[in-house]
């Protein structure tokens, strides 16, 4: 396969133990990776849209997963080929990026394949259909630019974010509740985010589950819930403004870094070893005493006696707090963290209203809620359900939901869902086609049928006539002049996505098709594959 | 050229149709096997470990029965969790939510055969779940405001969950048990505070209900029987050799005098402490770790009851009912608060000893002593009170109440069953398929306790289309009647979250239509 001759016949290697090696190369190495593609995109289209169905992935050790997130997905798949590695590579950059739409970049990368794959077979060669690809997609990201509106909101008017958070939420199980899950969303971000820099630091929203309870009781905390109780039984369940000491070491005796011995040899030294390990204990609860604390959270953990000392001088603590929930505390009361007793002062003491424990159900669970606090830019969001997957799908589609409200403050511009984007994009693109001479020319109108397998997907996951109703659509588009008008998937009535208030970001949309156009442009270049022999 | 493989190698992958059937399958093994265990007269079920000893446990208690069993099928393990959830939450109904989950599914199954898609099958349980919860939050009963009929409520509702259980016998019995216990609470949902000793031997009606505290441990030899007016002071402080804990200390010494010397040091010491803690002027002293010979005969001497080794529950409930606060230093006696009690003693149930600390100052706790003839009994016996415990716990907070014995279920299918006919279009299918799972819980109750369920469900429906109606199954005579003169009620929380979770479990394993699953992970051989 892989062997050279010389001028004078003799063979030579290329490539190292070629023998155990396969390959594969021109068109058919083209094809076959087009082919993993589009299986990849395949699993997932079904997916896709409001009426999309949910996978159930078990993980080597035998947990379940639920989910229809196309990240979660296709991270949970253990996926062994090359090719498909790359499209969860690019369903995971768009959920990096963009927080949603991880589904939708894999179907239309998958499309466009199958697009490729069709003029391959004519004989197109593949950097052409790369660069028509690139055109027709960078003319798609104008268009929407173009069809996009601005979309105003206000911290008191909420109500448009809302919208969004909530169409993010209809195709996730939480739908039930998608209006109160929206809402708690967008409060969230709106806590959290710098309206003037239009930023969103998203670290400050803490999402906390716990199994039980409906999913109706899942709230928004204006502050920190931590997973831990008082280190001590009887220390009060409830502290009101609290001065808060946020320390990172333990109250223990003092074990130096360098190596040390200290030999006991009389009585004397005994005692007065004795001597200063109890005054020891004595002082480090004095000195969080002295400045004022009123609650100590550390991040390791007491000895039994410092335990009962701080009791005894009714100081609440809690104990073998997690470095991440000691971080977000100390911004939440605008603490410092304090790494040494000689340290703590007044001022480095962080400042909540309310601390409170609260207990759930018939185990014994509780949680700490620091609410209140003074900067009350660090927010949690504690979701409640029936079981672990339903918790663990909440937080995932509670995330697209929070990354759709960001997005939405650095850039307030959206498109209309429900594929109506896609359609009106597909028709732009057509149109534009006729317009280019060469080879390109295909390649542009077979991106514009690739965009069409969107709204497709999604008529075909509401058990609609796929065809019919796109053909309808897109004629209604043109002749209406109208580019709103999309599938209606919740059956509705009416296909006007913007009577629907169906909406998504325009830079998530825009990120969807330059990124699917990329990874394949990517794989269409690849005429190569060379991979160690299975046996 | 073949298929480009995906995934990686014995990773399975099933779709559409068959990876539906098999988590109806698996979901609907997993109801028929717990289903003969619903109602009054269920059957219970063995389980043998696999582990060293081959542990029996016999139960009827849904979320204990699925907690034990190995499950491959993942639509299984759903079912399986939300048993375990509903254990955790409310406590009792963990076999009617899996076996509502079950038929839901089943029913479902029907209608995906029918070629109905299952979003609109989810969406039809949506609404029927929604309506059958506003039929039952309008027939509900709150007689929070009448403290007397409240309790005779709690004690309906205790029989009841009880009734299923092998502590049915003395029914009566344990439910006023299991009411003194809860009311003692006063509101608080943390059963930590009542402990339940098993001790073998005796009969289930020997058990009884304690108004002190009771804690598994011996007197120390040489001190006193018996103390009145008790002054406790609960800690927990190593009374053992007592280390110096500064970080790389040592002993070394150089001749067998200096030994001594520090022994010397050391037991005085040790001495100090005890000298300390006495002079907080106490005569019982528990502690959480060992208490070594030299402090205790210390103790023997000033006549102080010394406990040790109490565990670590036992510690802090003896805290919370002794109101004292547990100590580790004693260097300032006067501002330690002390544990009161009127009267600690030893008492002897069985052939065991235990310390009964009675006349305590907080009421909130208490101890109920389990007795019956065999570890299993007893075993079932805790979990059946545990259910009972839970519930009514969960009643006091939230007083809503319903009657029982099939009587919500044929309520709501009742409503369901109207909500279908308003409904146009194919929902509605699923809305009737919804009521029809509904009615599946009395049918099952009935057919557990040998009854004609054919005959009696119909009697029962027809009873229910009549205006109001107390109507349910009553399983000891074996026809309808009349659920309030029977004084069979439910709590409304426990129903309502049977309601939900399994129309909650149900929509996740029908909206499935692909499973994935990963090779199972290697285990290494060190065989």
């Amino acid at each position: 396969m892989a062997l050279a001759f010389d001028e004078y016949g003799r063979p030579f290697i290329i490539i190292k133990e070629q023998g155990q090696k396969s390959r594969l190369r021109g068109l058919e190495a083209q094809k076959a990776n087009i082919s993993a593609g589009k299986a990849v995109a395949r699993i997932l289209r079904t997916s896709l849209g409001p009426k999309g169905m949910d996978k159930m992935l078990q993980s080597p050790d035998g947990d379940v997963v639920i989910t229809n997130d196309g990240a979660t997905i296709l991270e949970q798949m253990d996926v062994d080929n090359q090719i498909a590695k790359l499209m969860v590579e690019l369903s995971r950059s768009q959920d990096y990026e963009i927080g949603d739409g991880t589904t939708g970049v894999v179907v239309l990368a998958g499309a466009l394949l199958e697009q490729a794959e069709k003029l391959l077979e004519r004989g197109v060669h593949p950097i052409r259909i790369s660069e028509g690809y690139e055109m027709a997609s960078k003319l798609s990201a104008e268009h929407l630019e173009s069809i996009s509106q601005k979309f105003e909101f206000s911290v008191t008017d909420i109500e448009p974010l809302v919208q969004t958070c909530m169409t993010t939420l209809s195709s996730k199980i939480v739908n039930r509740c998608k209006r109160a899950l929206a809402e708690i969303a967008v409060k969230a971000v709106l806590a959290v985010a710098d309206l003037e820099r239009k930023d969103v630091n998203l670290e400050l929203i803490k999402v906390e589950g716990k199994v039980g309870g409906k999913l109706e009781d899942t709230e928004l905390i204006y502050g920190i819930l931590v997973d831990k109780d008082m280190s001590h039984p009887q220390m009060p369940k409830r502290i009101e403004n609290a001065n808060i000491a946020i320390l990172t070491c333990p109250f223990e005796p003092p074990k130096p870094k360098t190596k040390h011995k200290i030999d006991i040899d009389t009585v004397e030294k005994f005692q007065t070893l004795r001597q200063q390990e109890q005054n020891y204990f004595d002082d480090m609860v004095q000195k969080c005493k002295d400045v004022g604390a009123t609650l100590v959270i550390c991040q390791w953990g007491f000895d039994d006696e410092a335990n009962h000392l701080l009791m005894h001088r009714n100081l609440p603590a809690v104990r073998w707090v997690g470095g991440v929930e000691l971080e977000l505390i100390a911004i939440a009361t605008g603490g410092r963290i304090v790494p040494r007793f000689q340290e703590l002062t007044t001022e480095k003491l962080g400042k909540a209203g309310l601390v409170r424990e609260k207990s759930f159900g018939t185990t014994k669970d509780r949680m700490l809620y620091i609410e209140h606090c003074a900067n009350s830019r660090a927010v949690t969001v504690f979701i409640r359900g029936g079981n672990k997957m339903m918790i663990e799908e909440t937080k995932r589609s509670l995330h697209d939901a929070l990354c759709v409200a960001r997005n939405l403050i650095r850039n307030n511009s959206i498109v209309y869902g429900g594929g109506s984007a896609e359609i009106s994009c597909s028709i732009a693109v057509e149109a534009a086609a006729d317009r280019h001479p060469g080879v390109e020319q295909y390649a542009i109108r077979s991106f514009a049928e690739a965009l069409d397998s969107i709204p497709m997907a999604l008529a075909e996951n509401s058990g609609l006539p796929p065809i019919d109703t796109l053909t309808a659509v897109k004629s209604q588009q043109i002749k209406e002049n109208n580019p709103y008008c999309g599938i209606d998937c919740n059956d509705v009535g009416t296909n006007n996505m913007r009577e629907q208030n169906v909406f998504e970001t325009l830079i998530g949309k825009q990120q969807q098709i330059l990124l699917a156009t990329q990874v394949v442009k990517m794989i269409l270049k690849i005429d190569d594959v060379i991979s160690p022999s299975e046996y | 050229m073949a298929a480009a493989r995906l995934l990686k190698d014995e990773a399975t992958e099933e779709k559409g149709d068959r990876a539906r059937m098999a988590s109806f399958i698996g979901a609907m093994a997993i109801a028929d096997l717990v289903k003969t265990t619903l109602g009054p007269k269920g059957m219970d079920k063995i389980l043998q470990s696999t582990g060293r000893g081959r542990n029996v446990t016999v139960t009827n208690d849904g979320a204990t029965i699925l907690k034990s069993l190995h499950i491959d099928n993942p639509a299984a393990k759903v079912l399986v969790d939300i048993s375990k959830v509903q254990d955790d939450e409310v406590g009792d109904g963990t076999t009617s939510v899996v076996v509502l989950a079950g038929e839901l599914l089943r029913e479902a199954e029907k209608l995906v055969n029918q070629k109905i898609h299952p979003m609109t099958i989810i969406a039809g349980y949506r609404m029927a779940a929604e309506c059958a919860r506003n039929a039952l939050l309008l027939k509900v009963k709150d007689n929070k405001q009448d403290p007397d009929k409240f309790k005779s409520d709690l004690m309906k509702i205790a029989m009841t969950t009880l009734s299923s259980k092998i502590l049915s016998q003395d029914k009566e019995h344990f439910a006023k048990l299991a009411v003194d216990a809860v009311l003692r609470l006063k509101g608080s949902t943390n059963l930590e505070s009542i402990q339940i000793i098993k001790k073998a031997g005796g009969s289930l009606k020997d058990s009884f209900l304690d108004e002190g505290f009771i804690l598994d441990k011996k007197i120390g030899i040489g001190q006193p029987k018996r103390i009145e007016n008790a002054k406790i002071l609960v800690a927990n402080t190593a009374m053992d050799t007592d280390k110096v804990k500064i970080y790389g200390a040592r002993v070394r010494v150089d001749s067998m005098a200096r030994v001594a010397e520090i022994e010397v040091a050391e037991k005085e010491k040790m001495k100090q402490k005890v000298q300390k803690i006495i002079a907080h002027g106490i005569n019982c002293f528990v502690n959480r770790q060992l208490i070594y010979n030299f402090p205790e005969e210390l103790f023997a001497d000033a006549g102080i009851l010394a406990i040790e080794h109490a565990d670590f529950d036992g510690i802090e409930r003896l805290a919370l009912v002794t109101g004292g606060e547990i100590a580790s230093t004693f260097d300032n006696p006067e501002s330690v608060k002390l544990g009161h009690c009127k009267l600690i003693e030893e008492i002897m149930i069985g052939e065991d000893r235990l310390i009964h600390f009675s006349g305590v100052e907080m009421g909130q706790a208490c101890t109920v002593v389990l007795r019956g003839a065999s570890s299993h009994v007893l075993d079932e016996a805790e979990r059946s009170l545990h259910d009972a415990l839970c519930v009514l716990s969960q009643t006091v907070n939230d007083s809503r109440v319903l009657l029982g014995g099939g009587w919500p279920e044929m309520t709501m299918a009742k409503e369901v069953d109207e909500l279908a006919r308003k409904t146009p279009g194919k929902k509605s299918h699923a809305i009737e398929a919804f009521s029809r799972s509904l009615q599946a819980i009395p049918t099952i109750i009935s057919d557990n306790a040998g009854l004609d369920s054919a005959e009696l469900i119909s009697q029962l429906r027809a009873e229910h289309h009549k205006d109001t109606t107390n109507a349910g199954i009553d399983v000891i005579s074996g026809g309808v009647g009349d659920m309030d003169k029977l004084g069979i009620s439910e709590s409304f929380k426990v129903k309502q979250a049977v309601l939900l979770s399994a129309t909650e479990a149900a929509e996740m394993i029908l909206r499935v239509d692909e499973i994935i699953t990963c090779a199972p992970r290697k285990r290494e051989d060190r065989m």
